[in-house]
């Protein structure tokens, strides 16, 4: 039996959405301060990414959602050794629905059948939870808050692809990508971030793809071969020139993140999640002390 | 910049042109999917039920010369049962394609308010009406919350929170034109040039 099984997390997990949803990273916060200088002076560009800057401000200063879409809350847990899974599920539904309650979310939870809004974000497999045990004492949390209009434009191809002249590999896979932004225009909210999985089946490579968006913005592929593909698909999803919002500009896309996953020999999947600027994710960790629980958040 | 006040005149739509900032104050009503599916069937398509007819005079009343905003806001219900607006930035328009004429000329709306853009059969409609497409900034929720002085009202709050009919007075919105009454729009020029460019970057 794990000492964690005995508290109650839910005020810990509150304050993890609460962060999410209200103050944008500082990486993605540098971003698109960054971009804001490489557009036009005067132009609908610079203007929207002013206008993104000054409301990510209003919404730490208020602690009110940064986007009134919160979006599906994807929680990723590690847990160690003996931790009940299930506990942790009803601690993250308890908080999602005081969250609501809290208006850091918005009711987000819709019955597929009958149309009926939850009224708290809990629901049929909402949140979204993924555990893993591991080696560790402690309880890591990474948590994304996935908005519905960029979930829209996120897209998954099924390589070869004949009408992009896409074969299995890296230049196959630089080819829907870009069509992918192509396709998104502005309707995601540009710039955004894309994450990329190569590989696995279409339900694992979407999760992989979305892991990739918890990404740092300025850290490196191990991999040589992904870290110029990404560099690559940043630099010429950008020579689209669709811009923040799509009215037009330099910046269409903060940063590229691909991974990869093992697959059938039948089956090549390139899975693209794209993520809106509002790239809302925040991470904890739990710790047990004498008797306690010490919390960081980051 | 021009502030527009509703209800807007068909002159003051007609002198907009694709890329103007603009800021809207006045009476807007929030509508999304579901109000829209909604004011199609229960409306414009069958017959008016006695029990919608009250709503339906009201939104006549408000949207002639008036504007619908996409969106699904974030909104707090205060202790004296008043509600504010927490977080209301645009959704995306391009659901509402196969509605928004027939709504656009059946209220003689002067604009729709959104994000992303629409297609050829609202630009008709914007042309012939005259009326126009706001583009407001997508996730900028908070900031355009605080624009939102007073809520006046909401229909059909059984369709859950978003999806409701918010009555809201606004004051200075910034939104961009990027659809004007002349058959100019931004989405389909950058549509165009990205994929010119495109086919560039990925040859057949």
């Amino acid at each position: 039996m794990n000492r964690f099984n005995e508290v109650d997390l839910s005020d810990h997990f509150l304050e993890l959405i609460r962060r999410a949803a209200t103050i944008l990273p500082n990486d993605m916060r540098s971003a698109l301060e960054k971009a804001k200088t490489k557009e036009e002076s005067g132009s609908a560009a610079e203007d929207a990414l002013d206008t993104i800057l000054r409301n990510v401000e209003m919404a730490r200063e208020h602690s009110t959602p940064i986007c009134q879409d919160t979006g599906t809350p994807i929680f990723e847990i590690n847990y160690p050794l003996g931790v009940s899974t299930r506990k942790l599920a009803d601690a993250v539904r308890r908080a999602a629905a005081s969250a609501t309650q809290h208006s850091y979310l918005r009711p987000n939870a819709v019955d597929s059948l009958t149309g009926k809004n939850s009224g708290d974000n809990t629901g049929i497999d909402f949140p979204t939870m993924h555990f893993q045990e591991w080696e560790q004492d402690s309880i890591h949390v990474d948590l994304l808050l996935k908005g519905g209009g960029c979930e829209n434009v996120s897209t998954q191809y099924k390589l070869p692809n004949t009408r992009l002249n896409a074969g299995r590999d890296l230049e196959g896979v630089r080819r829907v990508v870009l069509d992918a932004v192509f396709q998104a225009q502005g309707k995601g909210c540009a710039p955004g971030v894309l994450g990329v999985a190569i590989g696995g089946d279409r339900g694992q490579s979407y999760i992989k793809s979305k892991r990739q968006l918890l990404r740092p913005l300025e850290d490196t592929n191990p991999n040589p071969e992904l870290s110029a593909l990404e560099e690559r698909i940043h630099q010429e999803a950008n020579e689209l020139g669709i811009g923040p919002m799509g009215f037009g500009g330099k910046t269409t896309v903060l940063s590229t993140k691909i991974g990869t996953l093992h697959r059938l020999p039948a089956s090549y999947f390139v899975s693209v999640a794209y993520m809106c600027w509002a790239n809302r994710r925040a991470h904890m960790d739990l710790r047990l002390t004498d008797d306690a629980v010490e919390v960081s958040y980051a | 910049m021009p502030k527009l006040t509703t209800p807007i005149s068909d002159d003051e739509i007609r002198a907009l042109k694709a890329g103007d900032p603009v800021t809207l104050s006045g009476i807007i009503i929030t509508g999304r999917d579901a109000a829209h599916k909604f004011m199609i069937e229960h409306f414009i398509k069958n017959p008016i039920a006695a029990e919608d007819q009250a709503l339906h005079d009201e939104l006549k009343r408000l949207l002639d010369g008036g504007i619908i905003y996409h969106c699904g806001p974030v909104v707090k219900k205060n202790e004296d049962g008043s509600w504010s607006f927490v977080a209301a930035g645009p959704t995306t328009s391009i659901r509402e394609e196969v509605y928004q004429a027939d709504i656009i000329r059946y209220f003689n709306l002067k604009g729709v308010i959104g994000k992303g853009g629409m297609k050829e059969r609202t630009l008709q409609a914007c042309a012939d009406q005259p009326a126009v497409y706001f583009h407001a900034i997508g996730g900028a929720a908070s900031l355009i919350a605080q624009s939102v002085q007073e809520v006046l009202g909401v229909h059909k709050l059984e369709f859950g929170i978003p999806e409701a009919m918010w009555v809201i007075r606004v004051q200075d919105f910034p939104v961009v034109v990027t659809m004007d009454s002349h058959g100019r729009s931004i989405h389909d020029l950058v549509e165009a040039r990205s994929k010119e460019k495109l086919a560039k970057l990925i040859p057949a």
